[in-house]
């Protein structure tokens, strides 16, 4: 009960905020970070329940956000089809990708993800009709009442769609498909022995992890107003949705959402005021040391610290 | 064709390292294509001082192995040691630092290609007809003895045999004595210092940029599967497959898709036949 | 005559270039407690692979209470009532003691969530750690380890129970608890495969023994003529 108040509250604050007068760059930035709060989210359903690292993050995402591009030219779409559009674009890449190679050993999963990103940034590179290697411009509706401009109103889908995400994820980790995946990822042989239907649970989050990637790129073109193959399938995007479950806790639902804020905003700050070669560089580093000296992450780090607490009550 | 014949065997030679570090033991290593990057920058860097890039490779040899050897200490003491979860910590861990090295290399060099120079670039053999570039010769040439050298050393030489037993049983190598993890630590190292090789040769055959690591991860660890895991005389034939296929492709499609098919070819043989094609 | 429950005909398996299984055939009775021994390496644990679905067998036929199940993937044969022990225990180690029994209890025999815990509670108090029910699994001694190794075999209801090296590495106390267990289970009818070196335990539990070595049977009898069998005795102490 607790948890669907505060998934209210959460919407709540966000659409109260984008109605208030807050200054304009609060919802570029904020945006950004509630996207990876999705990405993150998602990745940490088959990563960090199930054990099968995903570096294709981007792909999936890049996906999701030329399937937005590809309704919105054809069609005119408006950005509710195309979020929904993109998932399952994208949901479909998850499931085909996890077909192919969640029947082998983990790193041969990681590997093609990592081949999917290339297959698929290819295959945009050589599409004209979604702008090829130099994108394609948008023109995006002005602003949307009762919100005073377009950024704010993604701010709001955005925070709606990490809600949504967050739930999704929580489910899964509460209920049986989430025993059966920690199964998976502690012995998947020893799972298998126990009835759990291994090769169908994992193309299960595959999908809804991919789904989830799609959904959180589509919203993309819109809030830049542009388009292109490099930027969008930036392997940054790969990198972060890893490391933010890595850095704060992959066993439970709230460890991608602290692990994307925290290090979205360190992201936000050291872009602006370094550089973003540097930043790209933080994350890179962030994410070996957490990976290496707490890989319970900051989840992990707090309930030692409570553990700590009470031994010497 | 003949293009296609002698890239594939430089593609073996780069991923002969790899055919040892996760073929016989065992890291996932996905970092592997981005050490041989930073070889490639390493060679670029002493060749502004005028060192000929295949002796600039040899020297940086032996730095590689140390490099190696202290990676994979790191990679035990903190991964394998522990067990549970080491996977996916493994993992990370190793797309954490190839990460690392591209991002450290384009704060250090930029994004722009680097290109080295020696008498054998620019220039190419006529050969009945066609006009083959020297430094893809000599790529060829080190390729070819590179994983001809490491091939006999793992089946003549005491520790490479060693090496190949512990890949398949390493409680009897225990119980014969040998140090399973000083073993696998070498032979993580040799792994290492030949991709220092196998990065001057790459930058000998083009210019390379921060973010080649990225396609190679697929050319690597295609050559490795469909070789087989473990086989190092399938890794040439598996090269040579694979740069074949590459220039069947550039002609045919263009070459934006060339690099595609490294990792099409890989989920292909994941697919069919997941032990390759001379696997244990 | 009862049909077999198990029956396998002719099973093969072949590792690159080596033979780990060739040829064999054996029936297991219902209700039975059958022994497999050899000495290591002689493909007692492939066999079981096989049977359990861990791995394929190439040629020949497995067949469990008359269907054939060689095609089947390893979840569903622990659903028609296989199930198995491992010889190195292998918990789910992020779980506690009592979820560790959850997953079978969920997935083969269907329980929801509370009915699935009361259920896991009661197994854990017949076989003695119900005190241990709420610890992580990672922090059980071995002969706990073994005993959660076979609870959790047991949880998903099998008709037939493989034992692999249940007993290796516990004293003579350890062994008979082990064993005591095994022979309650064998009581309410479950058929069992003891997979054990530890030849005192194979006697006095066994009505049937075969002896594999290098992938092949080399005997098949009583536990008494067993051990008086000259190819086992050459078996295990080399020509």
């Amino acid at each position: 009960m607790k948890f669907w108040i505060g998934a209210a509250a959460t919407v709540a604050l966000a659409a109260g905020l984008a109605l208030s007068g807050a200054n304009e760059y609060f919802f570029y930035a904020g945006y950004v970070v509630l996207q990876f709060v999705v990405l993150a989210t998602a990745w940490n359903i088959l990563g960090g329940y199930a054990g099968y690292v995903n570096f294709g993050t981007a792909a999936f995402f890049g996906i999701g956000a030329y399937t937005a591009v590809l309704l919105f030219k054809a069609a005119g779409a408006p950005l509710g089809v195309q979020i929904l559009a993109a998932a399952c674009a994208s949901g479909l890449l998850g499931f085909g990708t996890g077909l192919l190679t969640l029947r082998l050993r983990g790193i041969f999963f990681s590997i093609a993800t990592v081949a999917v990103i290339f297959i698929m940034q290819t295959a945009i590179v050589n599409w004209r009709y979604v702008g090829g290697a130099t994108g394609v411009q948008l023109l995006r509706p002005p602003a949307m009442p009762p919100f005073d401009s377009y950024t704010r109103m993604l701010f709001v889908v955005m925070a709606i769609m990490a809600v949504v995400g967050v739930c999704i994820a929580r489910y899964i980790e509460v209920s049986r498909i989430g025993r059966g995946l920690r199964a998976i990822r502690d012995s998947e042989e020893a799972a298998e022995c126990s009835g759990v239907p291994t090769l169908k649970l994992k193309l299960f989050a595959c999908t809804v992890s991919g789904a989830l990637m799609g959904a959180a790129g589509a919203p993309l073109p819109m809030y830049m107003s542009f388009l292109e193959p490099a930027s969008s399938f930036d392997l940054n995007y790969s990198v972060s949705a890893l490391a933010m479950p890595m850095i704060g806790g992959t066993s439970h639902w709230l460890g991608p959402v602290i692990g994307a804020i925290l290090l979205g905003s360190v992201q936000q700050i050291v872009t602006v005021t370094i550089s973003n070669e540097i930043n790209v560089l933080v994350v890179g580093v962030l994410l070996v040391v957490f990976v290496v000296a707490a890989p319970d992450g900051v989840l992990g780090l707090l309930r030692k610290l409570k553990w700590f607490h009470r031994s010497f009550r | 064709m003949l293009f296609g014949i002698l890239v594939g065997c430089f593609y073996a030679a780069v991923s002969i390292g790899l055919s040892v570090a996760f073929g016989l033991l065992d890291v996932p290593h996905v970092a592997h294509p981005a050490l041989m990057v930073l070889g490639s920058y390493c060679t670029y860097l002493l060749g502004l001082y005028g060192w000929d890039p295949i002796v600039a490779g040899i020297a940086l040899t032996p730095l590689f192995f140390l490099l190696g050897v202290a990676i994979y200490r790191f990679y035990y003491e903190t991964f394998e040691k522990r067990g549970s979860d080491a996977g996916v910590r493994g993992l990370a861990f190793f797309f954490g630092l190839a990460f690392i090295i591209e991002v450290g290399l384009i704060l250090v060099f930029g994004v722009d290609q680097r290109m080295v120079e020696a008498d054998y670039i620019g220039k190419s053999l006529s050969l009945g007809g066609y006009r083959i570039p020297w430094r893809l010769l000599v790529a060829f040439g080190v390729a070819l003895l590179l994983t001809a050298a490491l091939t006999l050393y793992l089946s003549r030489t005491f520790t490479g045999r060693a090496i190949k037993a512990v890949a398949q049983d390493e409680p009897a190598l225990r119980l014969m004595g040998a140090n399973p993890v000083r073993i696998k630590q070498w032979a993580f190292g040799i792994a290492t210092a030949v991709t220092a090789l196998a990065g001057a040769m790459l930058i000998v055959v083009g210019p390379v940029e921060p973010s080649l690591d990225r396609v190679y991860i697929g050319r690597t660890f295609c050559v490795v599967v469909l070789a087989g895991l473990g086989s190092m005389t399938g890794t040439l034939l598996a090269g040579l497959i694979l740069g074949v296929s590459e220039s069947i492709v550039l002609t045919q499609f263009g070459a934006s898709w060339a690099p595609a098919v490294a990792f099409g070819l890989l989920l292909v043989v994941l697919g069919i036949r997941p032990q390759g094609l001379f696997g244990r | 005559m009862v049909p077999p429950l198990l029956q396998i005909r002719g099973v093969s398996k072949h590792f690159g270039g080596f033979a780990a299984l060739s040829e064999v055939s054996l029936e297991v009775a219902p209700g039975e407690r059958f022994g497999l021994i050899g000495p290591n390496g002689s493909g007692k644990t492939t066999l079981i692979n096989c049977v359990s679905g861990a791995l394929r067998n190439e040629s020949g036929s497995i067949a469990f209470d008359g269907a054939e199940i060689s095609r089947l993937p390893a979840y569903q044969r622990t659903r028609r009532g296989i199930a198995r022990s491992f010889q190195i225990p292998r918990p789910f180690k992020s779980m506690s003691v009592l979820e560790n029994l959850v997953v079978p209890l969920g997935y083969v025999v269907g329980l929801g969530d509370t009915d699935a815990h009361a259920e896991a509670l009661r197994m854990l108090e017949t076989i003695g750690l119900a005190d241990k029910a709420a610890t992580p699994s990672n922090r059980l001694s071995q002969v706990e380890l073994r005993k959660l190794e076979l609870a959790r075999a047991m949880a998903a209801r099998p008709r037939l129970l493989i034992s692999d090296e249940a007993m290796a590495g516990l004293a003579g106390n350890e062994v008979d608890e082990v064993l005591k267990i095994l022979f309650d289970l064998n009581a309410t009818g479950i058929t069992i495969i003891m997979i054990e070196h530890i030849m005192q335990a194979v006697m006095r539990f066994s009505q049937r023994v075969i002896c594999l070595d290098a992938g092949r049977i080399i005997c098949e009898g009583t536990p008494a003529g067993i051990v008086k069998n000259p190819d086992v005795q050459r078996a295990y102490l080399g020509a």
